[in-house]
This record gives structure tokens, C-alpha cells and sequence, in this order.
């Protein structure tokens, strides 16, 4: 297997795989939800540190791309590797594997922010970050705790630290899910319409956070979002998904200012209206 | 008045004891076994999921007085020794209303929101940590309301200790019953209030520890609302 202890976050110390320049692959992805194709044989290749994103009406199979990396979903068929190291490998017909010991390492590598932030009421702002370092990389609570009040600083929650989520608003919850998923040091992060459901004055503090990531660390960044301008900024490429079926995909300007597919056209028009 | 009501209150306190400590192991083993039974519902294991289903069917669908008798007089024969009345008290009252746990305890867990479990998924914790860390301190809160009506539902079950002597309340009034025929409305009504009196105590516990845990899950205790409060209802100004 190749890499271990990795836990020295992004030290480029691993193996050949990290010096290829292929940190997600799609290959054959297939997926049904009964009568509905999401994705249809899909191939798609994410670059180390780029920042993909993905747009496109509801229920075109963008979501699931995001979810099956984080394991949330399985394919029905087709293969998926991060850094070099499979994820899934189903053959249509046969019995899928969850959680095989494979996945579990590879998964590691993987981050994920929610739509509905998805945080543990139960735990305050502080241990909501601390909780997997401190159980899967096996920090020492110390360290858990100041690394995870200087993610909450970096995100501006500084003065929030022992809050429980509930007591937070949409928005800071929204930066508590960030600074958690960081703190694992994944190497790839996946953005699920994280301001979807934030009343519109609090969207800006999320992006401002996300646009900091995006900027400051070589983390591969793969975005779902209805923020066109957003993603028009912070994007190295963005796919357009129709149908399960990626129709389209650039560079920003290109896609944003002078597209060629129809759908893609008739989409932005669509959005950008509003 | 009648005269004796200082004879059979100090008769029924003798069985007070009795009463409250096979309720107390009562519930202490209920605890365990519904949440034995409550998460092996939910395994992964096929194994596990038939032997903790085998377990709530046997004992929620089969009569508690004969499981009673079954444990104490029929399982002698087969062991060659008899248990303790308390004991075997505490042992069926366990058995009996932990089948009835472990479906409060397999629905608590599953009422926890997907997205719980999703984003335990997405920080990699084990499949064990989700359940201790994530989703068991929010099922918790959610299953003490249903165990506050199994409690009590076991305290009044203790009086089935009746039948093997375990010396508790209800038995110490069938014996005062030959003694004090005249007063038997005053034995029996005793006798009742004293399981209400313990039916209150727990009630008052159970609301406690509801409040604490919805402080926890970081919820606002609802107000202790007034039902039968004098004067209008502020919401009753509209008319119907």
C-alpha cells in the first residue's frame, strides 16, 4: 500500500501517484436512482490543487459526483481513484463492497462541507473540530484543541469557540463545518452547495473563507455551486452537467462569457437572470 | 379514620425495600439489554440482527407472569437450584422490559437525522465512533420520555413478585388481608398510592434528566407550560 502515516499534511513525501498529475479520476462512473440515469459512464479527471467547479440544473448528477468521493453513495459501476488510490471498483452485477479497508485509507484523503453544515449539536463549536483528529489521526487532545481554535480564528469564530451549533447562525455553523473538515488536512476538499441554505447576507462570510482555501492552499477543491460569480473567480475550470452528462467544461471565461453548448446557454441565462 | 392506618402503613413500608430495589435492578438491566437488543437489531451482522429479534419477540409476546414462573419454578428442575425470589424478580422484570427497550432504543437511533451519520462519514470516523460519538448522545435524549413510561410500567410489573414471595408491597397487603378485612379499602388505597409516590419519582427524574439532555443537543427546555392555568389562554383572544 502505498502511502502511510501521512498525517504530515501536505509534505509531498509520498508515492509516485502524488507526483502524477491525476489526483481524482472518474472512470466508467455509471449510477441510476431507478428510472432516473444521474450519471452516465462518466470520465472525469481532477488535477492536483485545481479548482473545479461544477454547475448545472438540479438533479444532473452533480451532487452524486461529490458523494460517491465521500462514499456517500456507491456507483453501479465504473472506477474512482484519489491521489493514486482506488476508492471504488464495481462491476455492474456484483455485490458492492462498503467500507472495504481500501476505501477507508483512501477516504482520508477526502473532505466534505455540507448543504445543511451537518454539525454534532451536541458539541460545542471547539470539540465539533477537535472530535476526528483526536479519534482517527490520533492527535493528542492539546494539540486537537489548538489547531482547532486556530482554524476556528482563521475562519472568524474565534469568539465562538464553546457555542453549540444550534446556538449559531446558518452562516458561522456553515464556517464551523469548514474548519472542521480542515482539520483533517485532506488533501482533496468537496464543497456541496455549502451556501444554499444561508439567508443571503450571510453567504459572503462563507465565500470569503472558501476563497481564502482556495487561494492560499494547494488543496484540490471540487465545487457544487448556484454562485456563478463565485465560481467564475475562484475556479481554474468549470464543468457544466446536464443529464448525467458533463456537456461542457473550460476555463471560467470561457464557459461564463461564450459558451458553445446550447444547454449550457440556456442554463447561465436561466441562472444569471435572477 | 380507621385506627389501624398507622398498622398498615408501617406494614406496607416493610415491603417498600423489596419494591424498590427489584424495580431498581429491574431498570438497571432494562437499560442494558434494550440497548443490547436496540443496537443488535440494527448490526451489520445477520446473526446478531436475527438473535437480538428472537430475543424482543420471545419476551415481549409471551406472558410475564408465566416467564415468572417459568424462571423460578421450572428452571430449578432443569439447573438443580432455585434462585432468590429478588433475584429472579429483577432477572424477569429485565428480561420482560428490556424487549420493550430495545425497540425504543432501535427507533431512537434511527430517528437521528441522515446528515448525522453523513458527516461522521465525511471527518473518516470508525463505524464505532459514529455510534458512541455521534449518534448515541443525540438517540439518548430522544429515548427518555418512552423509558420514563417503561419504568413505570415496570415498577407496577414488581407486584407480579407476588406469586413467588419476594416480600414486596403488594404482597405484605394479601397478608394483612385476612387480619384487616374491615379495612381493605385502606390497605388497597395504601398500597396504591405508595406505587404512585413511585411512579412520581421517577417521573421527576426522567423530566431532569430530559431537560439536561436537551440542554446538551444545545435545544431550549420548553417552558414549563400551565395546563390547567386559571384565567384565559393568551391564544383564546381570537375566539374560536
Amino acid at each position: 500500500m502505498p502511502s502511510h502515516g501521512d498525517h504530515g499534511a501536505n509534505a509531498e513525501t509520498s508515492s509516485a501517484a502524488a507526483q502524477s498529475d491525476v489526483m481524482i479520476s472518474f472512470d466508467n462512473v455509471d449510477k441510476s436512482w431507478g428510472e432516473n440515469h444521474v450519471l452516465k459512464k462518466l470520465n472525469f479527471h481532477v488535477k492536483p490543487a485545481e479548482k473545479v467547479s461544477i454547475i448545472g440544473p438540479s438533479g444532473s448528477g452533480k451532487t452524486t459526483i461529490l458523494r460517491i468521493l465521500m462514499t456517500l453513495e456507491n456507483p453501479d459501476e465504473g472506477v474512482v481513484t484519489v491521489d493514486g488510490d482506488e476508492l471504488w471498483n464495481v462491476e455492474r452485477g456484483r455485490r458492492i463492497r462498503r467500507e472495504t479497508k481500501q476505501m477507508k485509507l483512501t477516504r482520508r484523503k477526502i473532505g466534505m462541507v455540507f448543504q445543511q453544515f451537518n454539525l454534532f449539536p451536541h458539541l460545542s463549536a471547539l470539540q465539533n473540530v477537535m472530535e476526528a483528529p483526536v479519534r482517527v489521526l490520533g492527535m493528542s487532545k492539546d494539540e486537537a484543541h489548538e489547531r482547532a481554535k486556530e482554524l476556528l480564528d482563521m475562519v472568524g469564530l474565534g469568539e465562538h469557540l464553546n457555542h453549540k451549533p444550534p446556538k449559531l447562525s446558518g452562516g458561522q455553523q456553515q464556517r464551523v463545518a469548514i474548519a472542521r473538515a480542515m482539520a483533517m488536512r485532506p488533501k482533496v476538499m468537496l464543497f456541496d452547495e455549502v451556501t444554499s441554505a444561508l439567508d443571503p447576507e450571510l453567504v459572503g462570510d462563507v465565500l470569503d473563507v472558501i476563497r481564502d482555501l482556495a487561494t492560499s492552499t494547494d488543496m484540490t477543491m471540487l465545487l457544487v455551486t448556484h454562485e456563478m460569480r463565485f465560481a467564475e473567480e475562484i475556479s481554474d475550470r468549470v464543468v457544466m452537467f446536464d443529464n448525467g452528462v458533463a456537456v461542457e467544461q473550460g476555463p471560467p471565461h470561457k464557459i461564463f462569457k461564450d459558451p458553445d453548448n446550447d444547454r449550457t446557454r440556456q442554463f447561465l441565462r436561466a441562472v444569471l437572470e435572477h | 379514620m380507621s385506627a389501624n392506618f398507622g398498622l398498615i402503613v408501617s406494614r406496607i413500608l416493610e415491603g417498600l425495600p423489596t419494591t424498590v430495589w427489584a424495580t431498581l435492578g429491574g431498570i438497571a438491566l432494562t437499560i442494558v439489554l434494550s440497548f443490547a437488543a436496540g443496537l443488535g437489531m440494527l448490526s451489520r451482522l445477520a446473526v446478531v440482527r436475527w438473535v437480538s429479534r428472537f430475543y424482543v419477540e420471545i419476551f415481549r409476546g409471551t406472558s410475564e407472569v408465566v416467564q415468572l414462573f417459568w424462571i423460578f419454578f421450572a428452571l430449578p428442575l432443569l439447573v438443580g437450584f432455585q434462585l432468590v425470589p429478588l433475584f429472579a424478580g429483577i432477572v424477569v422484570l429485565g428480561l420482560n422490559h428490556g424487549a420493550y427497550g430495545g425497540e425504543i432504543v432501535r427507533g431512537a437511533v434511527q430517528s437521528v437525522p441522515r446528515a448525522q451519520h453523513e458527516g461522521a462519514i465525511a471527518l473518516n470516523l470508525s463505524a464505532a465512533n459514529r455510534m458512541v460519538r455521534v449518534i448515541l448522545p443525540q438517540a439518548v435524549v430522544e429515548m427518555i420520555p418512552p423509558f420514563n413510561n417503561l419504568f413505570i410500567q415496570l415498577l407496577k410489573s414488581s407486584a407480579l413478585l407476588v406469586f413467588i414471595s419476594a416480600g414486596e408491597m403488594t404482597e405484605i397487603s394479601e397478608q394483612l388481608r385476612p387480619t384487616l378485612g374491615p379495612d381493605l379499602v385502606l390497605v388497597y388505597t395504601v398500597v396504591l398510592v405508595f406505587y404512585l409516590l413511585l411512579a412520581i419519582v421517577i417521573t421527576v427524574v426522567m423530566r431532569q434528566l430530559e431537560r439536561v439532555g436537551a440542554r446538551r443537543l444545545g435545544r431550549v427546555p420548553r417552558e414549563r407550560r400551565r395546563v390547567l392555568s386559571r384565567g384565559h389562554a393568551p391564544d383564546s383572544a381570537g375566539g374560536l
